[in-house]
């Protein structure tokens, strides 16, 4: 056996160890966060949020191509994933036993851990290849295989949260099992539901990869969903990665706009969880 | 048929689309893979080779360059992730617990392209003027501190994808480690063990597999990581054990050049690259779920 003291000294070192790596994981993220807000802060203006971006050297211009493309794919997907989301979660969660509900719950885990850009392939071969050309419907593909299996996820735990004897109760005074579920069960658990919505949401609204060959990229606005479209997290890459000064400015300013959104949304839904 | 069975029949009728969509996907990259892998058979995965203009596909230098890089962010992120862990569920006074792990787990949250960029302006300046030089200077005699400090590569590469595996890891351990029965850790207490040794040889090992889970589960993410690693570790395919050359993942080359590939063969070998992907972190996700699972059934048998 070791010496008391020195026992106690590995202790010791050990334990400020484990101090200054929460420590390190704090400061990493206000380090970040701190620098995007101190370089970004200087391109937020009225012209960011209501302008088209300039050409290389031209000052001024904005983003709102980006900001709208955003909104419109992550919305669109949205459409898509939440309901039909919620409704598996449902299926897993009220009637899944058996084979088959393993299956889909295997499938559905293991897709979460598909890398985004791979989602970003099939997306191209599905719908890129077969219209010819990039478009926001492929974006919001990619985004809704994305976003599906994240919901199916957390509407399941919810649901499975929910007391039996809620349902039982329902049940017992005549309501059919379709309403129970409706009425009762998804309402009970609503709040939990919202923000696991909010989080996937949060959660694509960052996403570049998969858009690079999906949605790819426009400098106009774009309403219609067989043409590109332009977003946040690909403006940023591309400005980011390009030679120009004054695109790498621009980049910090869209950072910080994605940043703000996306971790707004997740501190929101993660509070309001917590509330609850 | 009555409401209630048509009600649950939509439902396991929409729960079918993701089973259509796991098969869908990885038929659909078979499909489209399958021209690279007619030309160049198993050999795309050993070719070093990879140029488009002689159309000469191989997959080696990016397999090398997306496990070294997710090897050294694993290296560097574990004990971090675990000291977070035992910070948070031993360490910390009950106040602090909350909103630290609400901080750290926002790391989690920001987009990869913001790591991209920061890592490319600030980290990768840093890591050229200060941190390769030094380690040049007194760990030169290494193979993998040897050539010229250049900023962008594995290393910088590396530490960007610690820094977004670290709540992964360190979130699932602080669950597991939280799990742990009392009992466990005040017999270890109570037969002598210091508050250290209670929870490096009983608290650690009890949750051994859920760690394990959670370790795969980082390691998986890291393998994925696409935008961020695109943006710092150079971008070239090469096979080098310096740790400050530049390298290229597989998800990098595809992000990089998808767009521009027109050629077929092309186009199908970045997708058999995808197709790689797919397989590698598909797998390891199973793994980790059932480490994971495990770990639950333990818990809730005892």
């Amino acid at each position: 056996m070791m010496q008391y003291t020195r026992r106690k000294l590995v202790q010791k070192v050990m334990f400020s160890f484990s101090v200054a790596s929460a420590f390190i994981g704090i400061s990493v993220l206000f380090l970040i966060l701190g620098y995007v807000i101190y370089k970004g802060v200087w391109g937020i203006n009225i012209d960011f949020f209501t302008k088209l971006p300039t050409p290389v050297g031209v000052a001024g211009g904005g983003m709102v191509n980006a900001l709208i493309g955003s909104f419109y794919l992550v919305g669109l997907a949205s459409l898509f994933s939440i309901p039909i989301g919620i409704l598996i979660g449902v299926y897993l969660s009220e009637f899944g036993r058996g084979p088959f509900a393993s299956a889909v719950r295997f499938i559905s885990e293991s897709l979460t851990g598909i890398p985004s850009i791979v989602m970003g392939i099939f997306a191209y071969s599905v719908v890129v290849i077969p219209m010819g050309r990039f478009s926001a419907l492929a974006g919001t593909f990619a985004l809704s295989l994305l976003m599906l299996p994240i919901i199916v996820k957390s509407t399941e735990e919810l649901l499975k949260m929910v007391p039996n004897d809620l349902r039982e109760a329902s049940l017992a005074l005549g309501i059919p099992r379709r309403k129970t579920i409706i009425r009762i069960v998804l309402s009970t658990a609503k709040s939990g539901i919202i923000t696991g919505i909010m989080l996937a949401i949060a959660r694509v609204g960052g996403e570049a990869a998969p858009l690079l060959f999906t949605a790819f990229g426009n400098s106009y606005i774009n309403w219609r969903p067989d043409q590109p479209i332009a977003s946040l997290p690909v403006q940023l890459y591309v400005y980011a990665i390009s030679p120009y000064e004054d695109w790498h400015q621009k980049a910090w300013a869209v950072a910080l706009v994605l940043m703000g959104i996306v971790l707004i949304t997740n501190i929101v839904a993660r509070l309001y969880a917590r509330k609850k | 048929m009555n409401k209630d069975t048509l009600f649950k029949w939509l439902t396991a009728l929409l729960a079918f689309i993701i089973l259509l969509l796991g098969i869908g996907i990885l038929v659909k990259l078979l499909i489209s893979s399958r021209l690279s892998f007619d030309v160049f058979g198993f050999k795309f995965i050993f070719s070093r080779e990879w140029d488009p203009v002689q159309r000469l596909f191989g997959a080696l230098p990016f397999i090398w360059g997306t496990f070294v890089s997710a090897t050294l962010a694993l290296i560097i992120a574990l004990p971090i992730s675990i000291g977070i862990a035992i910070f948070l569920s031993e360490l910390a006074p009950i106040w602090m617990r909350q909103p630290v792990s609400f901080i750290i787990e926002l790391l989690a949250a920001i987009p990869s392209v913001i790591y991209g960029l920061w890592g490319l302006f600030v980290l990768a300046p840093v890591m050229q003027q200060w941190v390769e030089p030094l380690l040049g200077k007194y760990l030169g005699f290494l193979p993998f501190f040897k050539g010229y400090p250049l900023g962008v590569g594995m290393l910088t590469g590396g530490i960007i994808i610690a820094i977004m595996i670290i709540p992964t890891i360190s979130s699932i351990s602080r669950e597991v480690l939280s799990a742990v029965p009392q009992h466990q850790k005040e017999a270890a207490l109570s037969i002598g063990m210091t508050r250290w040794e209670a929870i490096w040889r009983v608290m650690l090992p009890y949750g051994r597999s859920g760690i394990a889970g959670a370790i795969i589960l980082g390691y998986g993410r890291a393998l994925g990581e696409t935008m961020a690693i695109t943006m710092v570790i150079g971008n070239t395919p090469s096979i080098s054990v310096s740790l400050f050359d530049p390298a290229y993942t597989i998800a990098s080359v595809i992000a990089n050049e998808f767009t521009e590939a027109t050629d077929e063969l092309y186009i199908s070998s970045l997708i058999e690259l995808g197709l790689i992907l797919f397989f590698i972190t598909f797998t390891l996700n199973v793994i980790a779920r059932f480490m994971l699972w495990r770990m639950k059934r333990f818990e809730e048998v005892r």
